[in-house]
């Protein structure tokens, strides 16, 4: 983690090539520190923040006034900072009887900003602070502070359930973590009028801007893993499959249980795990089959690759198989060597300096915080058994010499929709994940696709597809926007790469032509935006038969429209 | 620690917090005659000498400085 003096050096960097994300910082103590730790965090990641600094205590003000400087600067994100320590004093100058309303006040003021403020709103929540008035007993007096405080937090967690531009960033996890005494410099609060420590701004910055890069779709998606002294401890080739260290009987395998156990956890939220291990392979397969205190099995793990091979190879063939970007992959190896050779050899992948000894790396990796996501939808649990039967697709495809034949035999079946309040999930989430196969890069939160779903100038559809070989769930999205009754845009079309080469493309294509004739259209248009990661799309409009508009736009017209061949079908 | 001792050390604090190479501190030196000593980067400088000298002013001290040599006085007397 950078330091703030480096961060604040940061800010001397030219940012005319990044681009610009609009931020309102709004808060009840001085936040001129944190403003600039959050611009330099943002340089770091890849973003120039246009800060929209409000004047000191202005925070109810500026939310509800809809003529205020803040709606006039048209945020992106707005940070709400509303301090524990101002809270207090709230708390101290309303009269006993009235105090155990007090977190009911706060929350109906968060909910009112969340309806008025334009954008998303990041909410920090508040650290707590135990005045110790009742000692232990505040725990079951409503009046006491850390019960208002308590129910304060737990009150914005349902808040932010319901709102869906409104996302809390747990300040209060992050003085558990570091402690309130690293937190909060009390002379300099004073003085000042700063409540975070110069030690805490960095983290705290981090942890902001970590949410704003998951709403660009600036995420982790895959875990990668080496075995010896990772995943155990010791050598399975020289130690052998009964004397690795794990579990609660050995050495400290309790340290490597409990990190299985948290990557077991990754994975059944969504996240890849794939092995790379300089190893023979069926050793390394051995304790997942056969230890009886492996918390990962194999049918965990998306791609396993155990060889002599180095890893940088190893981990761009992970990547071929996968078909994600190495800016979304996370390598842990316990050993500097390899690390630096991932590093240095494969640019994107973050691969972070895991402590010497075993028994820190879950503290370690909690400071981290590398899978900070913005939706999470309860089908992500089965991504990597999707993963593992494209693998098998793949290997059932070499025993075809036809394409077609092969596309046939798979038996595809697609259920195309609208937006739902069943599939939005999903569909915000695609909309923020997908970087390849995306011709505009347009993200939308959940809020945007409920708006769009009710928007009579918006024509939206999603597509699921189905084979022989099991369920890929919702993998493609289609908006078309109404610009006149004669012509449709192509707002949105994007694909999981997972479905890439099944016709998948003529088949939402011959469906939205479809829809448009029975409207009554003459026109689609579709457009191209490049962008670093979506240049296998460039060619997708004239592929497809769309003729040149101007430079990134192309046009296809409805009336002459020809079916095209696939594979797949409607129910 | 002697006082001149205590003043380079604060010295090589102010240059490396302030990006100034050319910084001299004398006993009158005020906020005045130094480029980018304002109240903001004033608290950079407090934090980074209570960690060099592993010591912590009181809120009091933080306000009531006129000029380095007073600075320089609180860091002597903990």
């Amino acid at each position: 983690m950078l330091t703030f003096k480096e961060l604040k050096r940061n800010l001397k960097q030219d940012t005319i090539n990044l681009p610009t994300i609009k931020v309102a910082l709004l808060g009840d103590t001085a936040t001129q520190f944190l403003a600039i730790a959050l611009k330099g965090i943002a340089i770091d990641k890849g973003y120039n923040l246009n800060l929209f600094e409000a004047d000191f205590n202005q925070v109810e003000r500026l939310t509800m006034d809809p003529t205020s400087d803040l709606f006039q600067f048209n945020p992106d994100y707005t940070i709400i900072f509303q301090s524990t320590h101002k809270f207090l004093d709230k708390f101290g100058s309303t009269k006993p009887e009235s105090r155990k309303n007090i977190a009911e006040e706060r929350l109906s003021f968060v909910e009112m900003a969340s309806q008025k403020v334009v954008g998303k709103i990041i909410c920090y929540n508040y650290p707590e602070i135990d005045d110790t008035i009742f000692g232990n007993l505040a725990n079951q007096i409503e009046e006491s502070f850390i019960y208002q405080i308590r129910k304060l937090n737990y009150g914005l967690m349902q808040l932010a359930q319901k709102h869906q531009d409104l996302y809390i960033c747990d300040l209060s996890s992050i003085q558990n973590k570091i402690g309130r005494d690293v937190m909060f410099n009390a002379s300099i609060y004073t003085s000042t009028e700063m409540i975070l420590s110069i030690d805490s701004l960095p983290i705290i910055a981090s942890r902001t801007i970590d949410l704003i890069c998951a709403s660009k779709g600036n995420i982790k998606k895959c875990l990668i893993l080496d075995l010896d002294n990772t995943l155990w401890g010791g050598i399975i080739g020289d130690d052998g499959i009964e004397n690795i260290q794990l579990g609660h009987g050995l050495g400290i395998g309790k340290a490597f249980t409990e990190f299985q156990r948290w990557i077991k956890k990754l994975k059944e939220r969504g996240i890849i795990l794939a092995i790379c291990s300089k190893n023979t392979e069926s050793l390394a397969r051995e304790p997942f089959e056969k230890h009886p205190e492996m918390i990962l099995r194999l049918d965990d793990i998306a791609v396993f690759v155990a060889n002599w091979d180095n890893k940088a190879d190893n981990i761009r063939y992970i990547q071929s198989v996968l078909n994600i970007g190495f800016d979304s992959m996370v390598y842990l190896d316990d050993n500097p060597f390899e690390r630096n050779m991932v590093r240095e050899n494969i640019s994107g992948i973050l691969v972070p300096e895991l402590p010497p000894d075993p028994a820190d790396y879950l503290e370690f990796l909690y400071n981290l915080n590398l899978f900070e996501t913005i939706s999470y939808s309860s089908g992500d649990k089965d991504r990597t058994q999707q993963y593992q039967l494209e693998a098998q697709r793949v290997f059932t495809q070499k025993k075809f010499t036809n394409e077609a034949d092969f596309l046939q035999s798979l038996g595809m079946i697609s259920i195309v929709e609208g937006f739902t309040k069943f599939n939005t999930p999903r569909v915000a989430q695609l909309s923020q994940r997908s970087n390849q196969f995306n011709l505009r890069t347009i993200r939308y939160t959940e809020g945007d696709i409920n708006k769009l779903s009710k928007d009579p100038d918006y024509h939206c559809f999603s597509f699921t597809l189905e084979d022989k070989f099991g369920d890929n769930g919702l993998i493609c999205i289609i908006i078309m926007q109404n610009k006149d009754h004669n012509n449709l845009f192509i707002d949105t079309w994007l694909m999981s790469c997972r479905v890439l080469k099944r016709g998948m493309e003529n088949f939402t294509l011959n469906t939205i032509v479809e829809y448009a004739k029975t409207k009554g259209y003459k026109k689609i248009i579709g457009e191209y935006l490049p962008t670093v990661k979506n240049l296998m799309v460039a060619d997708h409009y004239p592929t497809l038969g769309f003729e040149p508009l101007n430079e990134n736009r192309w046009v296809l017209d409805v009336d002459k429209y020809k079916k095209r061949d696939c594979y797949i079908n409607d129910i | 620690m002697d006082r001149e001792k205590i003043i380079a050390k604060v010295q090589e604090i102010f240059k490396d917090i302030l990006d100034e190479e050319e910084i001299e501190l004398k006993d009158n030196t005020t906020a005045n005659d130094v480029d980018n000593w304002d109240s903001l980067t004033h608290i950079l400088l407090v934090v980074a000498i209570e960690k060099a000298f592993k010591i912590k002013f009181t809120s009091k001290e933080i306000l009531s400085w006129k000029n380095v040599g007073e600075m320089i006085d609180s860091i002597q007397a903990k």
